[in-house]
């Protein structure tokens, strides 16, 4: 079996997120980390290497400094990292985030694709179904338990008060919640072989059955007008009120705010 | 020369920092006061190759070196002195004699299963009489056809009773050198089950309560004569230059113990208010800080640089004394300074940091006492 397994590395928000005066993040200034439901998904994607027997492939897109996080996934016992890098596909959206990604897959062989639910910095969830519809494979989303039968998968997919049990046979795509498993550290032999070993790093003429106007910044539909800062909380208000009134009260500012 | 750590070691630390805190951390306090070795926590460290670290893979280790072994010694300590030794004792006091004086079969037998974690080593020279003064040994190995004849004991040896590989020192026989009669003395690797080998009592020590510290008994104990570790005789120089490795790895614990304990005073002095503003505004504070960290700082680039040392050249005693001689120090001077900074709190036993001044006063005594290093050093200075 051979899974392809996407991941992204993203700022770690436990370190805070800054803002470059334009309103674009500054990544530079953050400590990055894989994605964490990419990362479940990676483990997942060991977890059936452990039981079945698969050849692991990594792929991300990003800067140069992107390859640190396939490092970490060979140093947890992936097989082959590729990343993707080029200056053509940078301020890609999800369409042209996805569309590349898709490129670069068909380069490879595969049975089963795994990406993360949704990435932690842009928190869309699009990337991974939009891959599946790409390369036109079936995708089930938000994967809590992964099995393999006979060619096929059966996910537990879940939803808001349940889970659906879904079979689908492969090829095809599953997004993983970081709830799926508890990801595996790294050995630190892994991690020296990983820094030894050679990441394919493949540029736009790599990348096949891709259109140009698909790509980057400029294929991409949507555009980010402008991000700010969450506005901070002034200092809270002071009311008497009995205690019927106060729920009424409660109630209504937090309908107001759309907490509830 | 180049301070940075590359990206290998950077990322190792990083593992290892995740680690502690995620897997020893938790449990610290609860091994300190229950006195329980930490077996879940061993097992998973087996799990994940931090028992051969610096072990070659083809004898099951992860191929690693020195800095990246004292790296994850140092990263423990810094939240569990006690997880830390384990460790150093089974890594340094162990596998490295097989590694260094082992047969190819000696290290075939044994250096896999100790290296992935599947067995626990340690190592025993101590004794009542025979302390600081390690030619003191009383313990006796008598060839007996095929098999070696131990009768004695052992003290304080750290992995007692949980370890299943032992590396015994013991006296074979009375030598004339230069005139004067001297003891003989040489290495054996003993197992766990043996006939004849039993443990005594159970120490009950001030700090690093979880790691296991026992009285080992040989009577009539009998082991295979290819147990010998090294040549007849030699046992002594085996047991000196293991030491010079152990050092390097007591040294990372007292690092890691100072660096825990400093970190902790940090994030509790911007905490803490007294006359309505946080104890860190005062400058008694930020100069006890400065002091600490310095002295961390400096103790850092001794222990690294004898974990180098060890990787690169043949003899590295003098790196390993300065370094665990000042890092032992200086682990003691910045937990006592810790625990004044923390007032009343620092105390208590909620607040980990009287746990991390107990632990630190090991550092100075163990695996050669400060003395010890000092003669070492001196002894190279005056050569």
């Amino acid at each position: 079996m051979k899974i392809v397994v996407c991941v992204k590395q993203v700022p770690d928000t436990k370190g805070g997120v800054q803002f470059n005066p334009d309103g674009t993040l500054n990544r530079a200034a953050m400590l990055a980390i894989m994605n964490p439901d990419d990362k479940a998904g990676l483990e997942a994607a060991l977890r059936l290497k452990d039981q079945y027997g698969a050849e692991v492939t990594v792929v991300t897109m990003g800067l140069p400094k992107a390859s640190d996080v396939l490092r970490e996934a060979l140093a947890m016992g992936a097989d082959k990292a590729i990343l993707v890098t080029d200056r053509v596909l940078g301020g890609a959206d999800t369409w042209a985030t996805s569309s590349t990604l898709a490129a670069a897959i068909r380069n490879l062989e595969y049975d089963l694709i795994i990406t993360g639910r949704q990435a932690i910095d842009g928190d869309t969830a699009q990337v991974g179904p939009q891959i599946s519809e790409h390369l036109d494979i079936p995708v089930i989303s938000y994967a809590q338990d992964i099995k393999i039968e006979d060619g096929h998968v059966i996910v537990e997919r879940q939803f808001e008060d349940r889970y659906h049990v879904l079979k689908a046979q492969m090829p095809c795509l599953i997004t993983a919640l970081s709830e799926l498993n508890e990801p595996r550290y790294m050995t630190p032999g892994g991690i020296f072989d990983a820094c030894e070993a050679e990441i394919t790093t493949w540029g736009r003429a790599d990348l096949k059955d891709l259109d140009d106007a698909n790509i980057g910044l400029a294929g991409s539909p949507t555009k980010i007008a402008k991000a700010s800062d969450k506005v901070r909380k002034g200092a809270g208000e002071k009311v008497t009120l009995d205690p019927e009134e106060s729920v009424v009260y409660l109630m209504g500012k937090l309908a107001e705010k759309h907490i509830i | 020369m180049d301070f940075a750590l590359d990206k290998k070691h950077e990322m190792a630390r990083a593992l290892f920092k995740e680690f502690a805190e995620n897997e020893v951390k938790p449990l610290a306090q609860d091994v300190d006061e229950t006195e329980e070795f930490p077996a879940e926590t061993v097992a998973k460290m087996a799990k994940y190759g931090f028992l051969g670290i610096p072990v070659p893979k083809e004898y099951g280790g992860q191929g690693c070196d020195p800095l990246t072994y004292t790296m994850c010694v140092e990263e423990l300590a810094k939240v569990c002195g006690t997880t830390a030794v384990i460790v150093s004792a089974h890594t340094s006091l162990c596998i490295d004699p097989i590694m260094t004086y082992g047969t190819e079969e000696q290290k075939q037998k044994y250096v896999p299963d100790l290296a992935s974690g599947r067995k626990l080593g340690a190592f025993g020279l101590t004794e009542p009489g025979a302390g600081t003064d390690a030619q003191g040994q009383q313990t006796k190995a008598v060839l007996d056809g095929d098999e070696w004849v131990l009768n004695g004991s052992k003290c304080f040896i750290t992995n007692g009773k949980v370890a299943d590989v032992y590396i015994i020192i013991a006296v074979t026989g009375i030598i004339e050198k230069r005139g004067r009669k001297m003891k003989e003395i040489s290495s054996f690797i003993v197992e766990k089950g043996t006939p004849g080998f039993s443990f005594g009592t159970k120490e009950k020590k001030m700090g690093i309560r979880g790691s296991s510290t026992y009285e080992l008994i040989f009577e009539d104990c009998r082991i295979p004569k290819e147990n010998i570790l090294g040549a007849q005789g030699k046992g002594f120089g085996i047991a000196m230059h293991t030491l010079d490795g152990g050092r390097i790895g007591i040294a990372a614990q007292a690092l890691g113990i100072a660096e825990g304990a400093l970190e902790r005073t940090v994030a509790y002095v911007k905490e803490r208010k007294q006359f309505g503003r946080s104890i860190a505004q005062f400058q008694n504070t930020q100069f006890q800080l400065a002091d600490m960290a310095t002295k961390v700082e400096a103790a850092r680039l001794l222990v690294y640089k004898a974990a180098m040392a060890k990787a690169t050249q043949r003899s590295y005693s003098v790196e390993a004394a300065k370094a665990k001689l000042y890092a032992a120090e200086v682990a003691m001077e910045v937990t006592t300074k810790a625990v004044q900074l923390h007032g009343g709190y620092g105390y208590i036993r909620e607040y980990e940091i009287e746990r991390m001044m107990r632990d630190a006063k090991i550092t100075e005594i163990y695996e050669g006492t400060s003395e010890v290093q000092r003669m070492v050093i001196s002894g190279d200075l005056l050569k």
